[in-house]
């Protein structure tokens, strides 16, 4: 069974190739679904499969960037990509970013960083899941009252609308984003992706998780312009981080490009997916992601206040994950197929 | 007017020479060790290559950028293929919803 391992070329380790394809896979279906580059759930899989840590982030970075271009291509072709909003937020995110990783350097001199920035991280995520889920909970009462007095709800409304009264602020110049469909600040989008370049830069992460539910609750795109517009940014700043690493010596190429082979196909199954489910679905699913995440994120903490817990919390929170990129890409890919299927059937109906 | 975009691209190239600074001080997270990759172990393309990482790392770098993309646009046409011949319309999206 030699021909299932491949050795390494720089870090020296012999590693199971399918594990990178299967992974890659289930990062792609989710990452082409939410818009997001995902390295929160990538990590303990690498780790499960022996990969050196030394190489795990820059190995990540290098197969996010190819597998959101696959992602970005194909959102681009169905309509979902503002390239004009994406454009004027990389701005924001490449400044705020930098300010956030000299920041965390300037705090880690003070020390304890890592659990301020861990607990930050945390509460940052009980916000996006309370946004998102409170969002749900709105438009569904608003269905159920327009359900009542015996009309139908228009396609386009949303439960949370705080994008309208950003929409209000008329601070010149104003932009027309004709992609997401509404005309706005330019500032808006640059504060905005500031901000969330600012907090990814302290947290060390990619960002999607956030400029996601940002692009939709304060900048105002629909679910799936939000979805395309991020995994642009993922794939601009996946290819800048892919570059750094990589001078730095921290990426190993040939796993990033084994697991690219899964990733790729995954984020074609995860993007077209997107033509299948409404807008809240997405964002359902997006919620139950963002609580994984969190659990997660608690699990690693809580060795920090209980004694003797890490090992069975490390091994706790991976199958987590795991589970979670499972679970959720398994979801994706039997609505892709049934949505699929029904669309063939129709073609075929017609001929 | 032209001392404006005298000073626009002075402002500009000044930003483009220190951002990349900027960035190298701040990824700078990892331990400063030196990672040697083992090249006795290979021949062929493996030698070449661990080699181009060990001689340099800005080669390497370019070669990472300029791979990563064309591998990933080969591999999203790949997937186009086989999904147009299962007869999904790959050019459309009806669901119009925020």
């Amino acid at each position: 069974m030699d021909f299932l391992y491949v050795l390494m070329p720089i870090s020296g380790v012999t590693i199971f190739w399918p594990g990178l394809v299967i992974l890659g896979i289930g990062v792609g279906i989710i990452g082409g679904f939410f818009g997001m580059g995902g390295a929160w759930m990538i990590t303990p899989g690498l780790n499960i499969l022996g990969f050196p840590m030394a190489f795990a982030i820059g190995t990540d970075i290098a197969h996010m960037a190819g597998k959101s271009l696959v992602s970005t291509m194909r959102h681009g072709k169905f309509g979902n990509v503002d390239y004009r909003l994406g454009v004027v937020m990389i701005i924001g995110t490449v400044v705020g970013f930098e300010v956030g990783a000299q920041m965390i350097m300037w705090l880690e001199r003070i020390g304890k960083v890592d659990l301020y920035v861990r607990w930050l991280y945390v509460g940052l995520l009980i916000c996006i899941a309370w946004m998102v889920f409170a969002d749900v909970k709105k438009r569904m009462s608003k269905e159920k009252a327009a359900k009542a007095a015996g009309k139908e709800i228009d396609k386009l409304a949303t439960g949370i609308e705080w994008h309208k009264t950003f929409h209000k602020l008329k601070i010149p110049p104003m932009m027309h984003f004709k992609t997401a469909g509404f005309t706005c600040s330019v500032w808006l989008p640059i504060i905005l992706s500031f901000l969330t370049g600012w907090l990814a830069g302290i947290l060390g992460i990619g960002g999607g998780l956030i400029r996601m539910p940002m692009l939709i609750y304060f900048v105002g795109c629909p679910t799936h312009i939000a979805v395309g517009t991020d995994l642009f940014e993922v794939m601009i700043s996946g290819l800048y981080g892919a570059g750094t690493y990589t001078y730095k010596g921290r990426t190993e190429l040939v796993a990033a490009m084994i697991m690219l082979v899964g990733a790729a196909m995954g984020a074609q199954v995860g993007t077209v997916a997107t033509k299948y489910i409404k807008g809240y679905g997405i964002r359902i699913a997006f919620g139950i992601a963002v609580v994984g995440c969190m659990i997660s994120i608690i699990m690693k903490l809580i060795p920090r206040y209980i004694e003797g817990t890490k090992a069975v919390m490390d091994i706790a929170s991976t199958v987590l994950i795991l589970g979670l990129v499972f679970l959720l890409s398994l979801y994706i890919f039997v609505r892709m197929l049934q949505g699929a299927a029904k669309e063939v059937a129709a073609k075929k109906g017609k001929a | 007017m032209r001392k404006l975009w005298v000073k626009i691209t002075g402002l500009v190239i000044m930003l483009m020479a220190a951002l990349p600074q900027i960035a190298m001080a701040a990824a700078d997270k990892a331990p400063p060790i030196v990672i040697v990759a083992d090249t006795r172990k290979f021949t062929g393309w493996e030698a070449w290559f661990t080699n181009l990482y060990n001689e340099s790392h800005i080669y390497f770098a370019l070669l990472t950028v300029v791979v990563i993309p064309i591998v990933g646009v080969c591999l999203g046409l790949l997937a186009d293929l086989i999904m147009s011949h299962i007869g999904i319309d790959l050019h459309s999206r009806e669901l119009a919803e925020h």
